[in-house]
């Protein structure tokens, strides 16, 4: 069993992963993706539904893109792509709508903007036209949940400040006023400036000017 | 006329696509260090994002939705907006060599800048008629411009008399300048009313 899981560890796919989930964590250090980011964070159910749904997005065009990387010409590439990524987004928007019409309701055309999430076409491009469909795959996946712990992790501070409640349970002492603030943009601009700044400290990333 | 009128100020100043939607941020902090750059890469969106709209609600009301297959419509914009990005890139290239050359790389990311694809989604979104897409598309792109100009004059002051921690620098603190102006602009509220 623990030789296993040192097997695992030590496999390619998984570092691939654990990159992905904070060495190249596409929020702080590449900084991509940023406008869903902000745009849904204000629930964490919001953030939740966005995380999956990109992480899916990520792994399934991984796949495509993978497996069809010796047939996609060059010059085409970008379009091809686009197309690949648009039929698994209308996939997440169809599943929402079915299941979690609440929520598609409330991040409503942003989840079409999962199309435009530099995220996907960066991977795509920069990972998945040049790697096995297993490590592509790993990647998206690293990738996806690195994307989605950050959007949590901010959701969780702009919905326990600006509702009271996480997840729609109450967190906050009774006496406390909603800082609406925090539920409108200029609260998700702070949030994750503030973030950027404590995780950008700690990993040691230094923009370049 | 009226109503047009109240789209556009919408558009621009309560409900701005960058400051209220939070969209198209990624070229809005790369692009955010310098006025000069800003400035063209506004001009570029407003071409493109108006374009698109004007070309996204034909197809999407004549032929997507008689034909019942809505469903397609991510896919059919993207296409739309991806060849006139290409067909802006071209016309840049011949006439206006010296701005294609301060864009580097980020002309031909306006396809994944958010703007131009939600202007189209929320133009499905709220059933605009055709010259309303319009003048809400044109209005959106100018709102835009307006942000990320104010943002990178800012910055740009700042970057030389402030000393800004270390972690902060870049994205960071755009993120914060851009976090006020929000704000200041949440001051426009209640001064139009759009569904």
């Amino acid at each position: 069993m623990a030789k296993n899981i040192k097997k695992l560890l030590r496999a390619k796919g998984f570092k691939v992963m654990m990159i992905g989930l904070w060495r190249d964590n596409p929020v702080f250090c590449m900084l991509l993706g940023i406008c869903s980011g902000l745009a849904v964070t204000n629930k964490v159910e919001n953030a939740i539904a966005m995380g999956a749904g990109v992480t899916f997005v990520l792994i399934f065009t991984a796949l495509t893109i993978s497996a069809l990387r010796n047939f996609i010409p060059a010059r085409v590439r970008i379009i091809t792509y686009m197309i690949a990524i648009a039929s698994f987004v209308i996939i997440v928007d169809r599943f929402l709508q079915a299941f979690y019409p609440v929520i598609r309701e409330a991040i409503g055309p942003y989840v079409g903007l999962i199309i435009t999430n530099c995220i996907i076409m960066g991977r795509a491009e920069a990972f998945a036209s040049k790697n096995k469909i297993t490590h592509s795959m790993m990647d998206g996946l690293g990738v996806g949940l690195g994307y989605s712990y950050t959007l949590v992790i901010i959701a969780i501070v702009r919905e326990s400040l600006g509702f009271g409640t996480i997840l729609g349970f109450r967190v906050m002492p009774d006496g406390w006023t909603n800082w609406v603030m925090m539920a409108m943009a200029p609260g998700a601009f702070f949030v994750l400036s503030i973030y950027l700044w404590i995780t950008r400290t700690i990993a040691g990333v230094e923009s370049k000017e | 006329m009226g109503n047009l009128l109240t789209i556009f100020i919408a558009a621009v100043f309560t409900h701005n696509i960058a400051l209220t939607y939070l969209l198209g941020m990624c070229p809005f902090i790369a692009l955010s260090k310098s006025f000069k750059t800003a400035f063209g890469m506004g001009i570029a969106v407003i071409f493109v994002v108006t374009l698109t709209a004007a070309i996204n609600w034909p197809i999407y009301h004549l032929i997507l939705v008689p034909a019942g297959c809505e469903l397609i419509y991510y896919i059919v914009f993207i296409i739309v907006i991806a060849a006139s990005v290409q067909l802006v890139e071209m016309i840049m290239e011949k006439f206006f060599v010296v701005l294609q050359a301060s864009f580097g790389i980020f002309l031909p990311l306006i396809t994944v800048n958010c703007t131009v694809l939600a202007v189209s989604l929320f133009m499905v979104l709220r059933s605009y008629s055709y010259l309303a897409t319009i003048v809400f598309a044109f209005g959106s792109a100018v709102g835009w411009m307006l942000a990320i100009l104010i943002v990178a004059a800012i910055n740009e002051k700042l970057r030389l008399v402030s000393d800004i921690p270390k972690g902060l620098r870049g994205p960071g603190i755009i993120m914060i300048i851009a976090g006020i102006i929000a704000l200041a602009f949440l001051g426009f509220g209640g001064m139009v009313r759009i569904q």
